[in-house]
């Protein structure tokens, strides 16, 4: 009995992971009905982010080893990749929607910045390129040569996995192919039940997951933007008729999911402390998982996917063997489109958010 | 426009024709001798063929300080095979056709060095890896050599180890089920383990890449073992090892060479502290040889070397050794000089080679300590 709580407890810890990443996932899916194959790599750049800022000497001689320095860690890295959520929105997915500028000159400037490190490995060189890639760009623009707008759905969804190959390809350049090692920001106790032993990280993991969920959920009900943001998800058009600025909600959007997904990211790997540029791939697709079977685009059903995922996953490991592990989430995954493709929690194709 | 790509792909065929004619009569004439050395210097495996580089590049000076082999210098052609196989195979056949090496050296992984093997073989090139312990390794054919020891002996050692020394009688086992390394080892384990009287409680697995073994380790605590045996690669031991603590598991863990790593520190910290592994050779051995290289190493590379230093050093003496007994560089000659090596004094212990080209020689096992490998034992072939 001791084994199968202990157990439940491993279950619950991997599946407040899940539940963190899935709900990223469902908040900008009930938007924008686009599954977002970059969240997964966000999750990982706000991992990184945490790592380094942790790792920053200034910040350590300041801060040392503390809650409060946790949370300002978790706070930076959460700012940071909004940011980074707000660029991929502005220059991969806005481009695919409507007409916008510089989307040409973004692209090249990345393009030249890459080129530039690999010829001169200085930072002259790499700026050069940079502004080389940006220059060419502008001038295209003004010249007439615009990257061709067209909507479509799957368009959209073509242009995610785009920016989710960037992102880990980027990451591996950028970060280093090789694995790093999260450190322990937060001190960890372990709490020991007759003979049941809870180490602290899960219990925050577990307590912080519930507490976004719940904010989440007032943020979509009960404010101006989540009123905003509903009724975008209603109807995009309508919405702009009636004096949205669509674009604003849509990038508040990816901002929120961003930094879900950066503090799903630092909270993971307070668990698991090893981190790579392609830690997000499994985790981003069992989150997708949890998500579709909590019922997509509903956030507490995202909450229940994960749970139910990851006890599946550490039952099917304690009764059966390990390899069996990332089999499961796709044998839920196709059971639950099987019979129930809303969902548990899904109400049919009526408006969710 | 057309014509113009004619002439100059010609040209391009004409210049290449003239350098690949060039390289090759130069080996042939040119006073130095060429051997080759592939391993994995980018990639996951880094660290492993840094190691290696870094201890045949000291062999080489030492050798050609004393005036070369059969009065030529040495030089070795490196390429990187970024721990892939199938790129192994490409570097060997590119070190063999194009730079025309006498030998080749390498890999440190058992996967590569038993895929590039056979470009070896079937050019009568012979190779000797310095540090492959997967068996299989050197029945690819008679041109493939090791200095280190094999799979098999690594888990006669640590059963012994866990039995008789540590006088273990419950003992659980957590291998990497998709790792031949691993389950080799495993296998090898249970076996000599229960021969010698022990009772495996429990035998779990996990995958390389895994993060989470929780589910697996509260398995294993319920079963109560005296020790757990995890023959793994020292990214997941490390993890596996803190997150058994963190489950309240405090038996020692036990493992082999693949533990070896300064990285092994620095993921686990302090939660390996009284676990023991088996390796080639220990820093702290007092004998000249082992600390005259130490030394040397320290000074050049500014860091304590690993086995894996150790054995690349020494299957390049091996190698030179040889030549010097065959008195030429021909394959078939010189591969019945490695074959007769007998006794060879090297940095990780003596050195004779067996009918089945593996050598025959003691393992060391190791207690980790605050961060440091502290010697226990040396456990000799039966």
């Amino acid at each position: 009995v001791t084994t199968f709580l202990q157990q439940l407890i491993n279950g619950i810890s991997q599946g407040a992971a899940y539940a963190l990443i899935a709900l990223g996932y469902t908040m900008v899916y009930g938007v924008l009905r686009l599954i977002n194959f970059a969240h997964s790599d966000v999750y990982m750049f706000g991992a990184f982010m945490g790592y380094y800022i942790a790792n920053n000497k200034t910040f350590q001689e300041r801060m040392g080893s503390s809650l409060p320095s946790a949370m300002v860690v978790m706070l930076l890295a959460m700012a940071l990749s909004a940011g980074l959520g707000i660029l991929i929105e502005r220059f991969a997915y806005r481009p695919g929607r409507t007409k916008t500028r510089f989307t040409a000159a973004f692209w090249l400037g990345v393009l030249g910045t890459a080129f530039g490190n690999l010829l001169g490995h200085s930072i002259a060189s790499t700026l050069a390129g940079a502004g080389i890639g940006i220059v060419v760009g502008v001038v295209a623009e003004l010249a007439g040569f615009r990257p061709v707008q067209q909507e479509s759905r799957l368009g959209l969804l073509i242009i995610a996995i785009g920016v989710s190959l960037f992102l880990e390809n980027g990451g591996q350049l950028v970060f280093g192919a090789d694995p790093k090692f999260f450190p322990e920001i937060i001190p960890s106790a372990a709490i020991n039940i007759g003979g049941l032993t809870v180490d602290s990280p899960k219990l925050i993991v577990l307590g912080v997951s519930i507490v976004l969920m719940v904010l989440l959920n007032i943020v979509v009900n009960y404010t101006k933007t989540g009123k905003a943001m509903r009724a975008v998800s209603f109807n995009l058009d309508a919405a702009k008729l009636m004096g949205i600025n669509t674009d604003r909600i849509i990038a508040a959007t990816f901002a929120l999911g961003s930094a879900l997904a950066a503090a799903g990211g630092i909270l993971v790997s307070l668990l698991y402390p090893r981190i790579d540029p392609l830690m997000g791939v499994m985790p981003g697709l069992k989150a997708f998982v949890a998500a579709v079977l909590g019922g997509i685009g509903n956030i507490p059903g995202a909450m229940v996917g994960g749970l139910v995922l990851g006890l599946a996953e550490v039952m099917a490991v304690w009764l059966g063997s390990s390899t069996y592990r990332d089999a499961i989430a796709f044998i839920v995954l196709i059971l639950i489109l099987l019979f129930k493709p809303e969902g548990i929690m899904g109400k049919g194709v009526a408006e969710k958010v | 426009m057309r014509l113009a790509n004619f002439a100059l792909l010609g040209a391009l065929c004409g210049v290449l024709a003239l350098t690949s004619c060039k390289s090759g009569g130069d080996t042939a004439e040119s006073n130095e001798i060429v051997i080759g050395e592939y391993g994995s210097l980018t990639g996951g495996t880094a660290t492993f063929g840094i190691s290696t580089r870094n201890g045949i590049d000291i062999a080489v000076d030492e050798i050609n300080a004393a005036g070369g082999v059969l009065g030529k210098k040495v030089r070795v052609v490196v390429e990187d095979d970024q721990g892939k196989p199938e790129e192994a195979l490409v570097a060997v056949t590119k070190l063999i056709t194009k730079d025309k090496v006498i030998a080749v050296l390498g890999e440190v992984a058992s996967g590569s060095s038993r895929a590039a093997a056979p470009a070896a073989q079937q050019n009568q090139i012979p190779m000797i890896s310095p540090s492959s312990t997967n068996p299989n390794v050197t029945k690819v054919g008679d041109y493939i050599f090791r200095v280190c020891y094999i799979d098999p002996f690594q888990g006669y050692v640590m059963a012994k180890f866990a039995a008789e020394t540590m006088k273990f009688k419950n003992v659980a086992v957590f291998r990497d089920i998709k790792g031949a390394y691993s389950v080799g080892l495993a296998d090898v384990f249970v076996e000599e383990f229960k021969k010698m009287g022990g009772t495996i409680v429990s035998d779990e697995s996990y995958s390389e890449g895994d993060t989470d073994f929780n589910a697996q380790l509260t398995s294993i605590k319920s079963k109560n073992p005296q020790a757990i045996f995890v023959p793994g690669y020292y990214t997941e031991v490390a993890l596996i090892a803190r997150q058994a603590k963190k489950l309240g598991l405090n038996a020692p863990m036990m493992g082999g060479d693949g533990w070896d790593s300064p990285k092994l520190f620095e993921i686990g910290g302090k939660s390996l502290d009284g676990s023991f592994f088996s390796n080639h050779s220990s820093p702290d051995d007092p004998s000249p040889t082992i600390q005259k290289f130490n030394a040397t190493y320290k000074e050049r590379f500014k860091a304590t070397p690993d086995a894996l230093a150790g054995l690349g050093y020494d299957s390049a003496m091996v190698l030179f050794e040889a030549i010097k007994r065959a008195g030429t560089t021909e394959g078939p000659k010189l591969r019945d000089a490695i074959a007769q090596t007998k006794g060879h004094a090297g940095v990780t212990g003596t050195i004779t080679l067996d009918a089945e080209r593996n050598a025959n020689k003691p393992a060391v096992v190791l207690e980790l300590k605050d961060g440091k490998y502290v010697y226990r034992e040396t456990i000799t072939p039966r």
